[in-house]
């Protein structure tokens, strides 16, 4: 199979969580769009490694996964306290930290 | 035995400073006895000096190596030679009459102990400055005494005006120091040593122009330390200080260094013709200067230290004459220390008995009331204006024969300068002691306690018998000669017109003085209608007016100038780049306004951005 394909569907699920990133109030809606622009890049991390034939790109795929996951730990428990003390789980409600 | 003489006044100085006001209640005898027996020591020195041929009378003692910095070695050693040993016994003789006579000065004056530290801080520097055995501890001496006139100028720093002469006293001395201390690097650099004897012996194999400027670097520090033309305007502010300071430090001793200096350094005068010149200069110019500063003034003490520089400028006129004059520029200086030191003690006695007024036309017929001030002023009045027998006489005759010898010129100057000071001491004499009383209401005039006039008594012995002592008994030509050199005057016995004209001079002068101020009543007002040349001398002769807009003014503009172009100029830079990045920031710094979500759209944009260029360089 073509593997533009593959690529035009990373560019895809790329753009639209970059869309749900900056368009998106609900921290856990935004971070969900962070997800997927995670997973948009293994797709062409996976991709460039099967058309080159070398493992460089599956490797890389495996790297953005466990710091996904660490992320998701840190990120999720910001998120939970945040809405603990402000009873909102809007991120330009959280907007304390300016100049 | 030398260390001793200036360890004894140190030690002295260091115990009433360090020991505080415990040491109050006996502190000022504790300074007598310091300085007094400094003087039995240089006596004792004297004494065994006078017990050996005139070639080993010379002691040098090797204390320490000072600085051993490759070539540039200086000893801490100590010398005493003939003329060393004149100015220690003039030094700590007058000197320690002079702590006498502070017991009863300073009696009433709660900082009496401080004063008695200083004075003998004084002494040991002086006599650090005439015992050194090398230019550069000579400097020390120097500055130590500048720095003991400073403090006892400024004694009564309360005073506004005292507190400003010390500062101003201070100041004009740098400038003289500025040409000691090039006077030293001069001499390392031509003849690779600084001390007294290696640079006499090598001043031969100096080159012309190296001797030269040694010669004019000199004279600038005899300039500013004896107050000579044109470094001569602190000497009159200085007399803000207590009277016996006055005395010893601004009459008798400290202001005498730079004759000391000259003669010292003999050996680059002797082969400078040019430098030599340039001296006789300086004191022709001083000399009637002062003594025409003194013609119009009526604060007694002013009058003196007008008096005091003109007798300076004698003496470095004679310097300047060379091996011929040297030795009467010590002899001078020696009786001049002794009289001039007893007319400021007896001026001070004056001032005790009128409530500390210091301006002679509120005197007046004081002899009946002060009898002991009176005889000792006078002796002090025959001695300077050069009555024989009295010690100026012998002096100040032979300077002025001396000159007349080198040119006539030179020689008219000090006639004319010894009719002047005829003049002015009699105007002095008369105007304190004979014609009516103009006594301040109030003013009840009485004599002094006896420690002031003991003291007194003593130095108007020494006035009036201290020349014929030195030149007769104790031969004072013949005592130098092996220091300073001695060449006879080329026609002995001649110039026999001169004496008796000098005599005439000087009598001309007492009676104008007594024919304006004796017979006549003195107004009790300075009158205000004066001709032109009486206003100069009452300012100064200006000196001070000139120094101000030729230094001063411009300094000050040039100060200016500076401060401006550092605010305005290069802070304006510094201080202007650092508002614009502020500013910039400022703005800078809206742009964290705390939405997460534009900051991910600016990354966003960013990146896009990137990615495009990229994109587009890699068409």
């Amino acid at each position: 199979m073509n593997p533009n394909n593959y690529l035009i569907l990373a560019g895809i699920l790329f753009t639209i969580g970059a869309f749900g990133v900056v368009v998106r109030r609900n921290a856990i809606i935004v971070f969900m769009s962070v997800e997927m622009m995670l997973n948009a890049a293994n797709l062409a991390f996976a991709t460039a490694a099967r058309t080159t034939g070398t493992l460089d790109g599956q490797v890389a795929a495996f790297f953005v996964m466990v710091v996904a996951a660490a992320e998701v730990v840190v990120g999720l428990a910001i998120i939970v306290t945040i809405f603990r003390t402000r009873r909102s789980a809007s991120i330009d409600e959280a907007n304390l930290l300016k100049y | 035995m030398t260390a001793a003489l200036i360890g004894l006044p140190l030690f002295g100085a260091t115990v009433l400073l360090l020991g505080g006001r415990r040491t109050n209640a006996w502190g000022h005898y504790f300074a007598v006895a310091m300085s007094a027996s400094s003087f039995f020591v240089g006596v004792a020195t004297f004494m065994s000096m006078l017990g050996r041929s005139a070639e080993d009378r010379t002691i040098e003692t090797h204390l320490f190596d000072w600085i051993a910095v490759g070539s540039f070695q200086v000893p801490f050693g100590l010398q005493i030679d003939q003329l060393s040993i004149a100015f220690v016994l003039l030094i700590t003789g007058v000197g320690t009459l002079i702590h006498i006579y502070s017991i009863g000065y300073m009696a009433h004056d709660e900082n009496r102990r401080k004063f008695f530290a200083y004075l003998n801080l004084f002494v040991a520097a002086m006599l650090l400055l005439v015992l050194a055995n090398n230019y550069f501890l000579l400097y020390v001496g120097w500055e130590g005494v500048g720095l003991a006139s400073y403090l006892l100028i400024s004694f009564w720093q309360h005073k506004p005006s005292a507190a400003v002469a010390g500062k101003k006293a201070f100041v004009v001395n740098r400038v003289g120091d500025v040409g000691l201390s090039l006077a030293v690097m001069l001499m390392f650099v031509t003849f690779g040593t600084v001390t007294f004897s290696g640079v006499s012996a090598a001043a031969g194999n100096g080159d012309a122009t190296s001797l030269k400027l040694i010669g004019f670097a000199l004279l600038l520090a005899a300039c500013g330390k004896s107050a000579q033309f044109p470094l001569q305007s602190w000497l009159l502010d200085a007399m803000e200080g207590p009277t016996p300071v006055s005395a010893l430090i601004h009459a008798a001793t400290m202001v005498t260094a730079g004759v000391y200096l000259i003669v010292r350094a003999h050996a680059i005068f002797d082969l400078s013709e040019t430098a030599r010149t340039a001296v006789v200069v300086i004191g022709a110019i001083t000399l009637l200067l002062g003594a025409f500063i003194g013609t119009a003034k009526d604060d007694i003490k002013k009058g003196l230290a007008g008096s005091t520089m003109s007798q300076i400028g004698y003496m470095i006129l004679a310097a300047g004459l060379g091996p011929v004059g040297y030795v009467f520029a010590i002899f001078h200086l020696l009786t001049h220390g002794m009289f001039k030191a007893g007319l400021f003690l007896g001026a001070g006695s004056v001032m005790h008995g009128v409530n500390d007024d210091v301006n002679m036309r509120h005197y007046g017929a004081l002899r009946g009331a002060m009898k002991i001030t009176y005889v000792t002023f006078g002796l002090g009045f025959l001695a300077i204006i050069g009555i024989p027998p009295f010690a100026g006489f012998w002096s100040k005759d032979e300077i002025i024969k001396v000159a007349f010898e080198q040119n006539t010129l030179v020689g008219l100057c000090t006639l004319v300068g010894a009719g002047v000071t005829a003049f002015y001491m009699t105007r002095m004499m008369t105007m304190t002691f004979f014609g009516e009383a103009r006594w301040e209401k109030d003013v009840h005039p009485h004599e002094s306690p006896s420690t002031m006039t003991i003291p007194m008594i003593i130095l108007a012995v020494g006035s009036a018998f201290g020349g014929l002592l030195l030149l007769f008994v104790g031969d004072i030509e013949a005592w130098l000669e092996p220091v300073t050199g001695f060449a006879t005057s080329t026609e002995a016995g001649g110039m026999a017109w001169l004496m008796p004209t000098t005599l005439l001079v000087i009598a001309a002068g007492v009676a104008y003085a007594w024919n304006t101020y004796g017979r006549r009543p003195v107004p009790v007002v300075a009158p205000a209608e004066v001709s032109l040349l009486t206003r100069a001398a009452r300012n100064d002769a200006y000196g001070d007016a000139i120094n101000e807009a030729i230094f001063m003014r411009p300094g000050l503009h040039l100060t200016r100038a500076l401060v401006w172009f550092d605010t305005k100029g290069i802070d304006g830079f510094i201080g202007g780049f650092a508002a614009l990045i502020g500013g910039l920031s400022a703005r800078g710094r809206k742009l964290q306004n705390g939405y997460a979500r534009s900051y991910a759209l600016t990354m966003l944009g960013g990146a896009a951005l990137i990615a495009f260029v990229l994109y587009l360089v890699r068409l």
